[in-house]
């Protein structure tokens, strides 16, 4: 127990009546990286507003490695590293002089403030950058003086909220590289649109949505989600779905276009049991013209929109995990 | 930590223009005020002046330097106050604060020192350049030392007026404009109820308790005062960014 170090306890968020966060709970433990998937207005931002103290709850609690946020706000402030949605940048300071006031607020040593700053800096790839006003920097710069305020104090939790708007894709996959390196040591909490970043960096990921958690889970049971029991199969001399049906495993077959046809098999556990082989073997007997085979794959953006929006699949789903 | 966001404020004003600004034009003016202030004293002193009207040149320059010093309160303390939370606000840096392991109370009394600190620049400007006067003359030491002392009062008092309604709003100039109302209305109190001093309202002028220190008094009574009005916005203040984190 004693590596956990988020625990949010059915935090529940109202603004003048309406629910925008209800009853969100979760765990998280060190070196694990969460990722924060939910349409607009989900209630992701108010949530991680909550977790670093921004905001008060409603009902519920939040503890940072075993510290009461509410009780303790200022010891479990000093364990968070939190880069809002909006880049809380004063304008008028260069990078060095921003990055050294941030670190001062979060604590930092006096003796090892230089070095702290040079270490975010490093780690943000931002070291030419030290003395130039963060008004002149591009967007994407500016964001990564965010994130290196997040970093500075190297905090237990580190709270982005969308860190990779507005960065090129160079850049995107530097940070990207950045949060598993962090999640490495200390814990990530991440939001974001982008989905396929979530397969790549979380190892945990929550689906809320109209404040409500949808899915919580390890990514690879949304992966399996995703992979599914389907094949799309290509032939130039398209059989009936008869044929198909005939062979061992299949259980469904239709023709999706005019030389296209998807197969779904009855379990993906065991692979030896799985009908491709006898596709190809069939194909080839009977000259259908085989050119093409694949597995077909719901898309994350389906798993998603599944989840979000039919609440009976979502139901089904929570309960898996 | 009061002192790192002091330190971030400084900062913040001398990267600035309007720190700058407000440091120039009050030293050209106390500067002229000064010059007059000089040249007033001759005059009047070569003239006949019967024994009974004549008064020292620390108290006559003095009193027009200090009579025109409550323009910091009414100019500088707007323009300078008006940023401290509304343009934190408005460029959405609030959150930075908030999740630094500090205090509501430390946020705000780091702020309002770093106002404090910056407007006691002019106070000390003013007080070393009447002590310059000591060159050729025996300089009243304790008259300056109690205006400058009531002027600190008076500019702290006001900055805690400007930090609560920078407070209020995102919009600095809006927060500019009721602090200024508001100060300009606190200062002239007296004037308003000149007929009727008794009147309680005009316990709560801030000149009127900035008499006595103006006259080389200090008074208990009004450093209480001072004292007691400057927590009072400093803790609604507090009370203000509060409701943030609740009310969101």
């Amino acid at each position: 127990m004693t590596n956990l170090t988020v625990e949010a306890t059915e935090l529940t968020r109202l603004y003048g009546g309406r629910e925008a966060v209800s009853n969100v709970s979760f765990n998280l433990k060190q070196g694990e990286v969460l990722g924060f998937l939910g349409p607009n207005g989900a209630g992701k931002s108010t949530t991680m507003k909550m977790l670093t103290g921004n905001l008060a709850p409603s009902a519920g609690s939040v503890k940072i490695c075993g510290i009461d946020m509410i009780e303790n706000p200022k010891e479990a402030k000093a364990l968070i590293g939190y880069l809002p949605e909006m880049r809380p940048l004063y304008k008028e300071f260069t990078v060095d002089e921003y990055l050294t006031i941030a670190a001062r607020l979060h604590r930092v040593s006096s003796g090892n403030i230089k070095k702290a700053v040079e270490n975010a800096k490093e780690r943000c790839g931002l070291g030419h950058m030290s003395k130039r006003l963060i008004e002149n920097l591009s967007n994407g710069y500016q964001q990564r003086v965010g994130i290196a305020q997040a970093i500075i104090h190297s905090p237990m939790v580190v709270i982005l909220d969308e860190p990779t708007v507005g960065l090129d894709p160079i850049q995107i996959r530097d940070i990207r590289a950045l949060i598993r390196e962090i999640g490495g040591e200390h814990s990530v909490i991440l939001s974001t649109h982008i989905l396929p970043e979530v397969e790549m960096v979380c190892d945990h990921v929550q689906i809320i949505d109209k404040g409500k958690l949808v899915f919580n889970g390890g990514i690879d049971v949304l992966k399996r989600q995703r992979v599914g029991n389907k094949l799309l199969i290509g032939f130039n001399n398209i059989p009936s779905v008869e044929d198909i049906l005939k062979i061992k495993g299949v259980t469904e077959a239709e023709i999706t276009d005019n030389n296209m046809m998807r197969v779904r098999f009855a379990d993906d556990q065991d692979q030896n049991k799985a009908p491709h082989e006898a596709i190809v073997q069939a194909a080839v007997k009977n000259k259908w013209g085989l050119y093409q085979i694949a597995p077909d794959q719901t898309s994350l953006e389906d798993v998603f929109v599944q989840l979000t929006y039919q609440d009976a699949a979502a139901e089904t789903m929570a309960e898996a995990a | 930590m009061i002192f790192n966001i002091l330190r971030k404020e400084l900062k913040s004003v001398f990267a600035s223009p309007m720190g700058w600004i407000v440091l120039t034009i009050f030293t050209f003016l106390f500067g002229s005020l000064y010059l007059t202030g000089v040249n007033n004293y001759f005059e009047v002193m070569s003239g006949a002046v019967r024994p009974a009207e004549r008064m020292g040149v620390t108290q006559s320059v003095g009193q027009i330097v200090y009579g025109w010093a409550f323009l910091i309160v009414l100019v500088a303390v707007p323009l300078l106050s008006m940023r401290l939370i509304s343009e934190e606000r408005r460029s959405q840096t609030l959150p930075f604060l908030f999740s630094a392991p500090l205090s509501l109370t430390e946020i705000v009394l780091g702020k309002f020192f770093g106002l404090v600190i910056f407007l006691s620049i002019l106070i000390l400007y003013i007080a070393f350049m009447l002590s310059t006067l000591n060159i050729w003359s025996d300089v009243d030491f304790g008259f300056i030392m109690a205006n400058s002392l009531g002027l600190f009062l008076l500019v702290a008092g006001s900055s805690a007026v400007g930090l609560y309604f920078s407070s209020l709003t995102s919009q600095p100039v809006a927060a500019a404009v009721m602090s200024f109302v508001t100060l300009i209305a606190l200062i002239f109190m007296d004037r308003i109820f000149v007929a009727d001093p008794s009147n309680p309202l005009a316990q709560f002028s801030l000149m009127r308790h900035f008499q006595s220190f103006s006259t080389g008094l200090i008074d208990t009574a009004d450093i209480a005062y001072f004292v007691l009005f400057t927590i009072t916005f400093l803790t609604l203040t507090i009370r203000r960014l509060d409701a943030d984190r609740l009310r969101g």
